[in-house]
């Protein structure tokens, strides 16, 4: 047990007062940043990555990386209140932790998103301890058809498990994709979709839309329908938060899948946001009644949340073993690494021990004191909910136009944000999903690369995608996704299964 | 956050120096992506120029790598008149407004400084072909696409790739990637057979052994002698001259202010990056990167750029890679 011996001298070096304060200094910071939608943990490292200049490099990564624990923590409360994702991969998280607390469940909701982003991280390290070598070796198998592979997966599983009828959640992607083909194409290098104008050279910020998307257009559909924020009297004691833990071990089966998709994912460059969809979709697949997700669904929230947080984590390996960050949040720290003078690379985790040990005990400890530190936080941040709509809208309102703006500080963001807020509200009236959109918006550009680098690799070639176990096994799954209602009918009718077909 | 950056800007506190000085922080504006090489110098810079104390003012890194880096030079373009913008260029703005037709010319920029060169080699998996003859000879008898990996499409990569295909009659398959770090991994992981990538870009995988050079595709070997890996240093990399491939390319890292600015803010920074260049954080950082360093400002810079903007167009030109 080397990694364990290490892990003790990890703990060693962290548990001194000094990086203990720097540690609650960081999550609180981080906590702050992730509420603020846009801001997000990326941002908030990156303004305070200066300032860790003059400290050594343990206690420096020590706070970014709190800073990013607060973030992931902090980015849960406004998905779950406001309907706002902070962070991309909270998207999957409002599905039914909005209306939840609209149930006047905020309370009970936001412990199950603290606890299974708790547990997702906890799996995630604990991976990271024991199997670091060998995951780095398996990263590398990662070739373009593969990465295409594993987004076909994502879109295919969308389309085959969604509950909302077929075409709509097919419009809906080819919206996104369309939308995703905007700026610079990297593979032929030149510029799609820009009209000649220089705003549209970046291409659609994935965040922009979804602040928009989400949070303007819920805005706008509470001032026509109510003029209030439901829910206002949630319970909140240490009650709530002790009954949603008795229930846990009742998830397993979800905790355990979404923590194995999170992790898997994660390692794969980009994968948080897919591991979210992912997870709640197969959560929603195996339920006993799929029909109950979206209407205020525990699991619906564990699902998304401890997938996210395993694949923000395990996000890290990549980072750190072959220097290719898996996140936004991640390349920041790669950049900070870097101004220390420690080189992410094969070496790292052979010339810098005790850097490489520290960091990876701060993430138990991070996590551990972190948990605590929310939860017994909820009872503000759900108060938040009782104060009246014609207060807390303006504010929502102006803090989503924050966050548009602080991403690129671009002006012409905040008029996009608004843009997709009266999309969003179109597409919640005629009822065509918003889930799928925000999907191809992020992942559309990555699959199209990946695919196109795959035909120029292969000489166009498709049967690149069965060239070997890995990538022929996950494109095979996602082709049985992708008509997965028609192979449950046959298998029902030939009499193999006992699912009795569910509404559709 | 705001305090941060006050609090930061405190312990920064330097005595003043006659003529104009920057009231607000200053950006150090990156055309690349996180992590990538342009990001590694102004990370570099930032550190240099904060621990000597060569500024009042904190300094940020600011990325603005979307569309391929366009994004950055359309932003100083914008910025005319703003002196605590300083751009961190590369060859991207002679190339980008040619290939792309972005409506850019760097002679709309107030040049600062050139502060270093970046060299290119020629990598391929420590696995594949020891030698250049050999590696052609083995380009030249694949079946299946020999696959070469780069940073992005009508590039200095894919340029580099294109002129060993007309100087050795191998035939490459080009696949671009969106960092040089992504090159790296992909042509460990096998798939790909080689890439160009600066030194920066491939030092961690060859250090591990996972990659070998080539050669350098420069006139002269590269000046480092201390040991890298166990065995070999920068210097032990043959040219590709001497291999017998005529290429040679060299990249300019340059500082650029927004157009329209005062000669005393103009004067400031060429200042604040002569001593930036003095600094033991920048000669450290040459050394362990293998950039050339140079230091070139004024009437030398602009007469640099001519000739430089000269050499690319043509490559781009011949390459086939220029818009119409």
């Amino acid at each position: 047990m080397e990694a364990f011996g290490l892990l003790l001298h990890g703990f060693a070096v962290l548990l001194t007062w000094k990086t203990l304060v720097l540690m609650m200094v960081g999550l609180v910071l981080g906590i702050f940043v992730g509420v603020l939608p846009g801001l997000g943990g990326p941002n908030g490292v990156a303004i305070l990555l200066p300032l860790t200049f003059t400290m050594d490099p343990t206690s420096a990564i020590v706070m970014l990386s709190c800073i990013y624990w607060g973030a992931l923590f902090g980015g849960a409360i406004t998905s779950i209140l406001f309907n706002i994702p902070g962070e991309a991969w909270s998207v999957a998280t409002t599905f039914d932790g909005y209306p939840m607390a609209q149930q006047g469940r905020a309370a009970e909701a936001l412990t199950a998103a603290f606890t299974s982003s708790f547990i997702g991280s906890l799996v995630a390290v604990l991976l990271i301890t024991f199997l670091a070598p060998m995951i780095s070796s398996f990263a590398l198998k990662f070739g373009p058809p593969e990465f295409f592979a594993v987004y076909l997966l994502t879109f295919c599983s969308f389309v085959g498990l969604g509950r909302e009828a077929k075409h709509k959640t097919v419009i809906s992607m080819s919206l996104g994709l369309l939308l995703a083909g905007i700026g610079m194409d990297t593979v032929s290098g030149n510029l799609r979709m820009t009209f000649g104008s220089p705003e549209l050279l970046r291409g659609i910020n994935f965040l922009v839309a979804v602040i928009g998307l989400f949070g303007i257009s819920e805005i706008l559909l509470t001032m026509e329908e109510r003029l209030a924020l439901r829910g206002h009297a949630a319970s909140i004691s240490l009650r709530v938060v002790l009954g949603v833990w008795k229930d846990l071990p009742k998830y397993w089966v979800t905790l355990l899948r979404s923590s194995f998709i999170g992790c898997w994912l994660g390692i794969t460059p980009g994968g948080a946001i897919a591991a979210s969809f992912m997870g709640y979709n197969l959560a929603k697949r195996f339920a006993k009644e799929p029909e109950s997700f979206g209407k205020g669904r525990i699991e619906g929230v564990f699902a998304p949340e401890t997938a996210a947080h395993a694949s923000g984590t395990s996000a890290l390996l990549p980072m750190l073993a072959l220097g290719i960050p898996g996140s936004g949040t991640a390349a920041i720290l790669l950049g900070g690494l870097m101004v220390w003078g420690l080189n992410p690379g094969p070496l790292l985790f052979v010339e810098h021990k005790d850097f490489v040990w520290g960091l990876i005990a701060s993430m138990y400890l991070g996590n551990v004191v972190g948990l605590v530190l929310v939860l017994t936080t909820v009872p503000i941040f759900a108060s938040i909910l009782r104060v009246p709509f014609a207060a807390v809208a303006p504010m929502i309102v102006v803090s989503c136009a924050i966050g548009a703006y602080a991403i690129q500080n671009a002006m012409f963001d905040i008029w996009l944000m608004l843009g997709f807020g009266i999309v969003g509200y179109v597409f919640k009236k005629i009822g065509i999903p918003l889930a799928p959109f925000t999907l191809a918006l992020v992942l559309g550009n990555r699959a199209e690369d990946a695919f196109r680098l795959s035909m120029i690799g292969s000489g166009g070639n498709l049967k690149v995608f069965w060239s070997n176990g890995l990538v022929g096994s996950i494109t095979t799954l996602a082709i049985v996704l992708l008509f997965w209602p028609v192979i449950d009918r046959l298998l029902a009718g030939v009499g193999l299964t006992h699912r009795t077909r569910t509404t559709s | 956050m705001k305090a941060a950056i006050a609090l930061a800007a405190t312990l920064c506190g330097t005595p003043a120096v006659a003529g104009w000085e920057p009231a607000k922080p200053v950006e150090i504006v990156v055309a690349a992506g996180a992590g990538g090489a342009s990001d590694q110098m102004a990370r570099m810079m930032q550190a240099a120029i904060q621990k000597n104390n060569l500024m009042k003012q904190p300094i940020v890194v600011s990325l603005k790598g979307g569309a391929s880096g366009a994004e950055a030079l359309m932003y100083m373009k914008s910025s005319e008149g703003d002196p605590n913008k300083v751009l961190i260029a590369y060859s991207l703005i002679y190339m980008l407004p040619l290939s792309a037709k972005i409506p850019f010319n760097w002679r709309e920029l107030t040049p600062v400084s050139v502060v270093a060169l970046d060299q290119f080699v020629l990598w391929d998996n420590s696995a594949g072909p020891k030698t250049v003859k050999d590696f052609v000879a083995a380009a030249k008898a694949a079946s299946a696409p020999f696959k070469m990996g780069g940073t992005g499409s009508k590039r200095e990569d894919h340029v580099l790739t294109v002129f060993l295909e007309q100087k050795t009659g191998a035939k490459f398959s080009y696949l671009p990637y969106k960092s040089g770090g992504e090159a790296a991994t992909q042509l460990v992981g096998n798939h790909t057979e080689a890439n160009v990538n600066n030194p920066s870009e491939n030092l961690e995988v060859w250090r591990a052994g996972q990659v070998r050079p080539l050669c350098v595709f420069d006139k002269e070997r590269i000046a480092y002698t201390a040991k890298v890996t166990e065995t070999q240093s920068w210097a032990d990399i043959p040219t590709c001259k001497e291999e017998g491939v005529d290429v040679q390319y060299l990249m300019l890292r340059a500082m650029f202010l927004p157009g329209k600015v005062t000669p005393e803010q103009q004067a400031f920074y060429v200042d604040l990056f002569h001593k930036v260049t003095q600094t033991g954080e920048y000669k450290e950082y040459m050394e362990k990167q293998a950039l050339k360093p140079i230091f070139l400002t004024g009437k030398d810079m602009v007469q640099f750029l001519e000739e430089d903007d000269a050499q690319n167009k043509a490559l781009m030109t011949e390459a086939g890679f220029v818009a119409k």
